[in-house]
């Protein structure tokens, strides 16, 4: 266990490695100036270009560059020299000078908003499909059957964002019924009912897919699991069909969701770019967008790369996670 | 004794037991399929009315360029309500430029179908091969390939798709091949594939692996068969289901990709049209026009939803252990 483990982990690292030097290497190779990007878009001054280019270490090599990166990601950064020092601390991922701050301040201030959006949603989508799915399973063939397919069908052909502005459209503008999005966030702790006012349409926006994925799924693997031997021998036994399936069934039936549920919780933690557009949230989706529009190196790179060690960790979580669950995983390994 | 069975029941035997090749049952199986038959119907009229589009211009006047600006009123709305739907445009007007939503919808959908198929073609193409080369020869190749497809699918694909579009853009047009929406088209063919082809490949590894420890592959080895001839006789047949079903399954799923990055911006720019961008221009006339709204959106949910439907009873029809779905 420890030697699958260690292996896991080590193999991990190697890949969080590469991919965050690729990111910064396919960055680094466009054909975009950097350092002519600090000074705003009609600027023609080759003086401060260049006092740019050195203050942020432009002018270096580029695995000298991905190097100072990574270094300043454990121990803080510092730019330029003298009166005009910025210190940026650890975990730095550079400084901004569209923003004019360091990145590690603008990913803190969006990282709740992606956070609660993907927890929120995550609940959501758990509850409604793995409800909706052994209800469909158990009632095979019925109503709740039927309602659910036609739930899957509707969920898997409507495009994230078409739910998103259809929501906006209908509940928004046309009934009223919750204020237009201000693209302000209120903390849950500050004012819980403006917080759940801004969060709920796009939680139903994600859930709405990712509940008609959970709940074909849970529905066939469910009714893949009730065909085993081992239930039959559990009702031979003269157990509850109740027992049957709690005790049994599920616990079979919902191991790999797991993985499922940690992998996309994971790819929603990166940002939800969509989502947050659609309803103008301020969170990493939208950071790592505007940035794209203006050309924001560093807060294109750092949220590249905390995306994938999001990943990356997720993935790793999941199947240590597993191999706990299903210790057949730690044979194969 | 001696009595023929045909005289106990009074029927004609059979002469012999006719074969049916597991292409035949697949067939009988989708036939008797009425959803499956249905919207093989629709999406075989889509896919021809959309390649023959330009017969259809010239046959019923459709053209996504002319503009109807005496059927608008002086604030740039269609006149007579419903997005002025009327015999000769049966869905109506664009509202401000004044084209017939029908031939605007009729050529978006070109480009649109012809983005997904490549993709999907090349994507499960791809992945066939790699997951041939992983699965069936193993060891070194295997894991190195196996490392990269880690490493490809670690990448925060959506955000790097966004992010890459507009320098990718201008290397394309800087090669002098292709400029305009020609280019954003091939970067977003290309950067799909790029992204997209891991997941098949490992999914047609594992299929790979579980067939080449099965009986009929150690007897073809064992009466000295070829490399080649265990990779494309042995292995490859027993792999056509997976393909056809992930065929099937993808198309939808790239469909709504490209949506989504027209509506982003990123894709065709007017006076082209994709669904996307029609879905995105018509947001701005939602309150005042909402029939406009509805009608691209409503086309994109309903064909995603037919080509849905169609992949799951295919794969219903070639894989009759899956009918639990």
């Amino acid at each position: 266990m420890i030697n699958y483990l260690a292996r896991r982990i080590a193999i991990s690292m190697a890949i969080l490695l590469a991919v965050s030097f690729a990111v910064y290497l396919i960055f680094a190779i466009l054909p975009f100036d950097p350092a002519a990007l600090t000074c705003g878009k009609n600027c023609n001054n080759p003086a401060i270009i260049e006092a740019n280019r050195r203050r942020l270490g432009y002018d270096l090599p580029i695995w000298q560059q991905y190097f100072v990166f990574l270094k300043g990601l454990f121990m803080g950064r510092t730019f330029g020299e003298g009166a005009a020092t910025i210190f940026c601390p650890a975990p730095s991922f550079g400084y901004s000078y569209q923003e004019h701050a360091c990145v590690t301040n603008s990913i803190i201030e969006a990282l709740p908003v992606t956070l609660s959006l993907a927890i929120g949603a995550l609940v959501l989508w758990l509850i409604i499909g793995v409800g909706l799915g052994i209800l469909a399973a158990r009632f095979r063939g019925r109503a709740a059957d039927t309602g659910s397919t036609i739930f899957v069908l509707i969920g898997t052909s409507l495009p994230t964002f078409l739910t998103g502005l259809l929501l906006l459209v209908f509940v928004v503008v046309k009934w009223r019924i919750l204020p237009y999005p201000s693209g302000n966030y209120t903390p849950l702790f500050e004012n819980p009912l403006a917080w759940l006012n801004t969060m709920i349409l796009p939680w139903i926006t994600l859930a709405f897919a990712y509940a008609a994925l959970y709940t074909r799924f849970v529905r066939n693997a469910v009714i893949e699991t009730l065909s085993e031997d081992f239930i039959r021998t559990a009702r031979a036994k003269g157990l509850s069909e109740k027992v049957v399936l709690r005790k049994h069934t599920l616990r079979a039936a919902l191991a790999p969701l797991t993985t499922m549920a940690g992998l996309d919780f994971a790819g929603l933690l990166g940002g939800a770019i969509l989502t947050e557009a659609v309803f103008n949230l301020p969170g990493l989706g939208r950071l790592s967008l505007g940035a794209v529009i203006d050309f924001d190196l560093p807060i294109i790179v750092a949220t590249t790369i905390l995306a994938a060690t999001i990943v990356i960790f997720m993935n790793l979580l999941v199947d240590i996670l597993y191999a706990f669950i299903d210790p057949r995983v730690r044979v194969a390994a | 004794m001696g009595v023929a069975l045909s005289e106990i029941t009074g029927q004609e035997l059979p002469t012999a037991v006719v074969g049916r090749s597991p292409r035949e049952l697949a067939w009988r199986r989708f036939r008797g399929n009425k959803t499956g038959i249905f919207t093989l119907v629709i999406a075989a009229f889509l896919i021809l009315s959309t390649t023959f589009a330009p017969l259809l211009k010239s046959a019923f006047g459709l053209d996504p360029r002319a503009r109807y600006n005496d059927l608008m009123n002086k604030q740039g709305f269609p006149t007579g309500g419903f997005n002025g739907i009327s015999w000769a445009h049966p869905l109506g007007l664009e509202p401000g430029i004044g084209h017939d939503l029908l031939s605007r919808l009729l050529f978006g959908a070109r480009t649109s179908f012809f983005v997904a198929l490549v993709v999907t073609v090349a994507t499960v193409g791809i992945g066939l091969i790699m997951g041939i080369i992983m699965g069936y020869f193993r060891g070194a190749v295997d894991s190195t390939l196996g490392r990269f497809i880690d490493f490809l699918l670690a990448f925060p694909a959506f955000f790097m798709i966004v992010a890459l579009s507009l320098p990718m853009v201008q290397r394309l047009e800087a090669t002098g091949l292709v400029e305009g929406n020609s280019a954003r088209m091939t970067y977003l063919v290309i950067i799909l594939i790029f992204f997209g082809w891991p997941y098949l490949a490992r999914i047609m590894r594992s299929q790979v692996l579980s067939i080449r420890e099965r009986d009929y592959i150690m007897a073809a080895r064992a009466l000295g068969a070829s490399q080649r001839r265990i990779i494309f006789k042995e292995i490859l047949p027993n792999l056509w289901t997976v393909v056809i079903v992930y065929l099937s399954l993808s198309l939808p799923g790239y469909l709504t990709a490209e949506a989504v990055f027209s509506f982003l911006g990123l894709g065709v720019q007017p006076p082209d049209a994709t669904w996307g961008l029609l879905i995105s221009d018509s947001i701005k006339y939602v309150i005042s026009n909402p029939t406009y709204f509805f009608i691209p959106s409503l086309a994109l949910i309903l064909v995603v939803l037919t080509f849905n439907l169609l992949g799951d009873a295919v794969r219903d029809a070639l894989d009759p252990r899956s009918e639990v779905s």
